[in-house]
């Protein structure tokens, strides 16, 4: 099954207008030596039977576990709505916006996408997204590197490992000066931060909530850095923005941050969203797509894709980026997300998160052996420390029906006791009184000699 | 009209001396091909100059330009102007739309520079 | 239309979630708590749909328009594959999953696409390992650049530049620069449309990196002196790149593995027929040669004994990680699903439908427009507007036009190397009546120029707006409501 529409018959007539007598004639260019030494795949299939393959593979997957995994990804309510915008063809199906005048669905729902993440983390100018939130990091420190022609960049050990693993990976051949700055009692540490900023220091990377869930007010190290010249760059949780202090609020330079938890399924690592937004002066230096509104010769307002000059098809290698495609469905549910929640459906989640991450502290407080680690205030994800390795315990949850959070051991060596949970607004309390018991059984019946962690492959 | 009174780059900038300094603008053909400008990035003043090497950028809509520095030697000023109102240089690219001026520069580079009737003969061989 | 902002009601709800089930203790302290109120927009929910249904039908798609945009490949997207990407098996999975203890059996239908679509891939572009990791074209290309660093370091080679033809893409050259490397552009030469060997040989030398390349390349040409390429950039110990988004034209005819490629991507969101989505999400997955494979990006999937599956990080040379988890798992998912539709005779098909319609579009419309170079194209053919242009119509005068005929437009102005571009690339999923129609029109405008040039400046005119102001635009800045 190819969807394709010309029959023999079709085929042959055009070919007679070009001049030729076999398809096989318009491969000539191609040498026979150069032709494929094997091209055998399995034989094409029906649509019946492609979606029995794909059906048996689902099947295999353990998509029903009751989700306390976090990690800077979460399982968040979708309404059904979001679905069912996306899914219209008019959107999925059209191209990038390159001609205005038959792309003013995608143009306006893009420019007021921007709109929602300036309102969101009250900044001043936002773009249409980048692939997610690791790529967007990397992209602002970028930003802060040319902005200040400087060379090294802080980053706190707070935030997102991951986004850490591929900030070096991206600038392994580039002369960046990386200096990470391990938390303090969860929350950033001021004064090692603070020693290690001097003349070359271009920005300072800050997550808020961090990767263990604490929350903070960067503000002073804002204060300090901007007094040196210095940028701040800082990743936040959408979601938590609805109630805690947005970046804008602080004076952050450029806040990036994952959508996912904006009405994008988990659907295992991706597509996800990165945003970008950031101060006025910083605009012609942000990469990616940039809508902006006009109007045309009979003054009727439009939109258009703005300050293309920086982007790779015009300024090819000295573009600011060399984003092309970026995320832009995933934008447009984003945005169909927050407009189907409104302002006070937002704050609704977050404080339905906050209160039901609060209920299962008290309640995980009191299983023997558990640790709640409460030296800092936190969003909707906090750490335990187990009296036996985290993995071993969290492999046991999943038998019973649990996805129990991540064992930090895994990113930060010397924490395996150490398991990190978040709670979203889908968790319900019976769930959460579940988990506990589950938790406090696992306990009882595991001997601490099997908690010894295993090498290798997951 | 090109004016006879400076001199020209082969990268369409133009050179005029004004007293002790040399004051710079791109040439009428080149606000022609970027089209309707909508913004200059203006050096800093200080800057210092490589001859040849860019040295600012000016944008349209459909195109960022480098403008690369006729002379070495030093920033002394920028005009403000074309930053707030880029459409200047569109009008007048050489007066009001003047963009920087130089220093300390060798009066031999600007000598070397072309005059208004080798560019002209430049720009149509370009064509 | 109207800003959704503006369509507020204060105090009107949306979406309502379920009451707190458990004690209200909210205890965040107030220097943590934001100051300024949240301001989205408060509507019903049926306000919202209606919105976002009024914008949906300002848009051209695929589904409803011809969409011939030159390297685009905006091809059919199958209805069954958005059906598999929204099975809960996949799209409720939680990436961190098999970085649990065992967690590869938890998700092991997962691994088991990604696994088996790096196998489709390798055989059909003949390399030898791939990895799903990159989540666009772009991405793709500075993965593979970053993959050629690796290798240089790895060999203790000192490289700094990368030689790209003018005709390229422009994500190449950005894609290179970011990786750290000089772009040195190769001129074409003007009259086969092919890369200008000779100037490449006086080029090349032992700083060089790589070359990057596509085939057929930007105006549709077959470059067969391809195996001469590739030994002197080898003589050199050069890799050679090839940018992928042209696949749609050798499925089944030309494997770039068998050329001595090094290093490719491909872009699923053309080829393999995921939808474009207004701009994205994409994904371009890179292909390498064995002597590249230890650079790869992890995690990586490997196949047990056993026949499961599991990730496997232990590669100490790898480049890092280029995506957060697997890539756009979801796009990767849709893009297996065509290609097992489609099998080898079906993917051969594309490429001799997409091929034939290129071809018959260029020849009926060879006499209307000036195409500079009349040999067979490819998947997409290069004709120029420059013979309207002395009657004052331009390639974009022309594309706006087509916009009122109900086309969406073909690439304009690319590549920069022809004047006055138009680039059309129909795909196979295109009807010979769609065709038709299409050259119809475009023979229509031919004769319009020669007529009526004034016709030409004031389209569109039956779009929701005209020709918008774009230096406005850029001037004034306005890219948020707030």
């Amino acid at each position: 099954m190819s969807f394709i529409a010309n029959t023999r018959e079709q085929q042959n007539e055009m070919l007679r207008i070009c001049g030729l007598s076999s398809i096989e004639e318009l491969f000539n260019d191609i040498p026979k030596n150069l032709r494929p030494r094997s091209f055998s795949l399995p034989s094409g299939k029906s649509e019946l039977e492609v979606l029995q393959i794909l059906e048996n593979y689902a099947a295999q997957n353990y998509s029903h576990l009751i989700n306390f995994l976090g990690g800077g990804f979460y399982d968040h309510f979708i309404p059904s709505a979001v679905d069912a915008i996306a899914s219209r063809s008019e959107f999925y199906t059209a191209y990038t916006p390159y001609q205005p005048e038959l792309s003013q669905g995608t143009l306006q729902a893009m420019y007021e996408f921007q709109s929602d993440i300036c309102r969101l983390t009250s900044m001043e100018v936002a773009n249409a997204s980048l692939y997610d939130g690791g790529t967007a990091l990397y992209e602002a420190c970028q930003m802060a590197i040319h902005a200040t022609e400087r060379p090294k960049v802080i980053v706190d050990g707070g935030v997102n490992p991951i986004y850490r693993k591929m900030l070096y990976s991206y600038t392994a051949n580039l002369s960046i000066d990386f200096c990470e700055i391990p938390v303090s009692h969860g929350q950033s540490n001021r004064e090692k931060v603070f020693a290690s900023l001097d003349e070359k220091t271009a920005a300072v990377v800050l997550q808020n909530p961090n990767f263990f869930g604490v929350i903070d007010n960067h503000a002073d190290i804002v204060e300090k850095c901007h007094s040196m010249g210095i940028l701040i760059i800082q990743s936040v949780y959408p979601v938590a923005m609805a109630l805690l202090k947005p970046p804008g609020e602080i004076g952050v330079d450029i806040a990036t941050g994952e959508g996912q938890s904006l009405g994008i399924p988990l659907s295992f690592g991706g597509p996800y969203i990165g945003f970008m937004a950031a101060t006025k002066k910083l605009v012609r230096k942000m990469p990616g797509r940039i809508v902006g509104r006009t109007i045309d010769k009979k003054e009727r307002e439009g939109f258009v894709l703005t300050l293309q000059a920086r982007e790779q098809h015009i300024r090819r290698e000295k573009a600011t980026s060399n984003i092309c495609t970026n995320e832009a469905l995933c934008a447009l549910r984003v945005h169909a997300y927050l407009s189907l929640l409104g302002t006070q459906g937002l704050r609704d989640v977050a404080n339905l998160c906050v209160n039901k991450a609060l209920y299962a502290k008290a309640r995980f407080k009191k299983v023997p052996g558990v640790k709640v680690m409460e030296s800092s205030p936190t969003f909707n994800e906090f750490t335990l420390r187990l009296p036996m390795d985290a993995a071993e315990v969290a492999g046991k949850m999943i038998e019973h029906g649990f996805a129990p959070g991540f064992p930090l051991g895994r990113y930060y060596p010397g924490m395996e006791n150490y398991l990190l949970v978040a709670v979203t607004e889908k968790r319900t309390r019976y769930e959460i009184g579940a988990f506990a018991e589950t938790l406090e059984h696992v306990l009882r019946t595991t001997s601490s000699r099997a908690g010894l962690a295993e090498k290798g492959t997951a | 009209m090109t004016p006879d009174d400076r001199k020209f780059t082969k990268t369409h900038e133009w050179v005029k001396i004004d007293g002790a300094l040399a004051m710079v603008g791109i040439s009428d053909h080149a606000q022609d091909s970027l089209g309707d400008i909508t913004f200059v990035e203006l050096p800093s003043v200080g800057k210092k100059t490589a001859k040849g090497k860019a040295c600012c950028v000016i944008e349209s809509v459909k195109a960022a330009s480098d403008i690369y520095a006729p002379l070495s030697g030093e920033i002394a000023a920028v005009n403000r102007e074309v930053q707030s109102q880029p459409e200047t240089i569109n009008k007048d690219p050489y007066e009001k739309g003047w963009i920087f001026k130089i220093k300390d520069f060798s009066i031999a580079e600007f000598d070397d520079l072309m005059d208004s009737q080798s560019y002209e003969a430049f720009v149509r061989s370009e064509a | 239309m109207t800003i959704i902002f503006k369509k507020s009601i204060n105090g009107r709800r949306g979406v309502v979630l379920p009451e707190l089930d458990v004690p209200l203790a909210n205890d965040i302290p107030q220097e943590y708590r934001r100051v300024a109120g949240l301001d989205l927009c408060e509507l019903s929910e049926l306000d919202v749909v209606r919105h976002f249904t009024d914008l949906s039908r300002k848009n051209f798609g695929v589904d409803t328009n011809f969409y011939p945009l030159g390297s685009c490949t905006m091809k059919y997207n199958p209805k069954v594959c958005e059906k598999i990407a929204q099975f809960e098996g996949f799209s409720a999975l939680h990436p961190l999953l098999p970085q649990l203890r065992r967690g590869g059996m938890l998700t092991q239908g997962a691994l088991a696409v990604i696994y088996e679509l790096e196998r489709l891939l390798c055989e059909i572009t003949g390399m030898d390992a791939f990895t799903l990791q990159p989540m666009a074209g772009a991405h793709g290309e500075l993965t593979g650049m970053m993959l050629i660093a690796a290798y240089h370091k790895n060999k203790g080679n000192k490289k700094n530049e990368v030689l790209i033809p003018d005709e390229a893409h422009g994500t190449n050259p950005s894609s290179a620069a970011i990786a750290g490397y000089t772009v040195r552009p190769v001129p074409t030469n003007t009259d086969t449309g092919m890369i200008d060997v000779a100037m490449l040989e006086s080029m090349i030398g032992p700083q060089t990196a790589a070359i990057m390349m596509t085939n057929p390349n930007t105006l549709g040409i077959f470059n067969s002196r391809i195996e001469k390429i590739s030994l002197l950039a080898h003589s050199f110990d050069a890799l050679l790149y090839y940018d992928g988004a042209n696949l749609n034209a050798i499925l089944g005819k030309f494997r770039p593995g068998d050329a001595h490629f090094d290093v490719m991507h491909v872009n699923l969101h053309k080829t393999f027929a995921t939808p474009h989505g207004g701009g994205g999400p994409g994904a371009g997955p890179v292909g390498v040669k064995k002597h590249l494979e230890e650079f790869l990006p992890i995690s990586r999937v490997v196949k047990r004994s056993d026949s499961t599956y599991s990730l496997n990080y232990n590669y100490p040379k790898s480049i890092g990680y280029i995506a957060p988890f697997y890539g756009n798992f979801s796009v990767c998912l849709r893009a297996y699903a065509y290609i097992l539709m489609l099998g080898a005779k079906g993917l051969t098909e594309v490429s001799e439908n997409a091929v034939l319609n290129a071809n018959y579009v260029m020849h009926s419309l060879k006499n209307h427009f000036h195409v500079p170079y009349v040999r067979t194209c490819m998947h997409e053919c290069v004709i120029s507007a420059k013979n309207q242009m002395l009657q004052g119509v331009s390639a974009l005068d022309i594309a706006k036009f087509l916009i009122d005929m109900g086309f969406h437009p073909p690439t304009v102005y690319f590549p920069l190397i022809v004047k006055e571009a138009l680039m059309i690339e129909p795909t196979e999923t295109e009807s010979k009546e769609t065709l038709d129609l299409f050259i119809a029109a475009m023979k229509t405008i031919a004769e319009k120029t020669g007529k009526n040039p004034g016709e030409f400046h004031d389209a569109p005119i039956t779009t929701p707006v005209g020709r918008l102001d774009e230096v406005k635009a850029a001037r004034d800045m306005d890219c948020a409501f707030l």
